[in-house]
């Protein structure tokens, strides 16, 4: 498991690749939050492309993060979701909680 | 009619979150002489990992105990997966399966894990006696490919 971060224009990125579960999960959230806390970008995106396995811990460590967000009034996206990433997303209506993009680049949203 | 299995193993380890990746893994590998597609291989993968992080998170909170894995295959392409363990147990099994309900909040758990089983899998069955542990199993047929019908 291994967690990019790129910072531009007040907004952060976050590029996620191996497995989440609930133990890589926890290095995630450290990392991201740390630097997330210290910047307290706009938007933070997390970038699942080089995510090949997750189970729901990653639904918690998104919903986590919405919540680090708001408290700066900050918004999160998640993007490039494979299919299997995206049947557990909408299992847990993470829509209702943050945008879902089909890539970075990706203004408009798909809800 | 009871079936009997064709195959079995059986896989205990300790409950370090560690272990979540070796206990889907080892299921998985042993599920692959079903011949299963890459879907059918992660919806298992995923069932497992969420009943493995139950046993680390809740089953076995603040310890450390065993978790016991038994898989069994079927003529009929069938595999059963039982995951045990033999922690705290939970006192109310309908309720601690009911979506988004979760005692974990500070270790940010989504409380999907047995909603996630039971869509991912054929079946899933919990039963769990305070004081003695939990266990669960799940059951999922593996479709026989169509290059297989034809020989």
């Amino acid at each position: 498991m291994s967690v990019r971060l790129l910072l531009k224009d007040g907004e952060m990125t976050a590029i996620l690749s191996g497995e989440i579960d609930h133990h890589s999960a926890r290095e995630i959230r450290g990392e991201v939050d740390e630097a997330a806390s210290k910047v307290k970008p706009k938007r933070l995106t997390l970038d699942f492309s080089g995510v090949q396995f997750m189970d729901s811990s990653g639904i918690g460590l998104v919903m986590g993060r919405c919540k680090l967000m708001q408290m700066w009034g900050g918004s999160v996206r998640i993007a490039n979701l494979n299919p299997k990433i995206e049947k557990i997303v909408s299992l847990a209506g993470l829509n209702q909680l943050c945008t879902i993009v089909k890539d970075v680049n990706d203004h408009e949203a798909y809800e | 009619m009871i079936m009997k299995p064709t195959n079995e193993m059986t896989v205990s380890f300790l409950s370090c979150s560690a272990n979540e990746s070796f206990g889907r893994a080892a299921v998985a590998a042993f599920a692959a002489q079903l011949d299963p597609t890459i879907d059918e291989l992660s919806d298992i993968k995923t069932a497992v990992s969420e009943a493995v992080t139950n046993c680390i998170v809740h089953a076995y909170r603040d310890t450390i105990g065993v978790i016991y894995i038994t898989c069994k295959l079927y003529e009929n392409g069938q595999i059963s997966i039982r995951i045990r363990d033999k922690g705290c147990g939970i006192e109310d099994v309908e309720k601690a399966m009911q979506p988004l309900f979760t005692t974990s909040d500070s270790e940010e758990r989504a409380g999907l894990g047995f909603a996630v089983m039971e869509s991912f899998m054929d079946t899933l069955r919990v039963t769990s006696k305070p004081g003695k542990g939990t266990s669960v199993t799940m059951h999922k047929t593996i479709k026989r490919r169509q290059a297989e019908k034809n020989t």
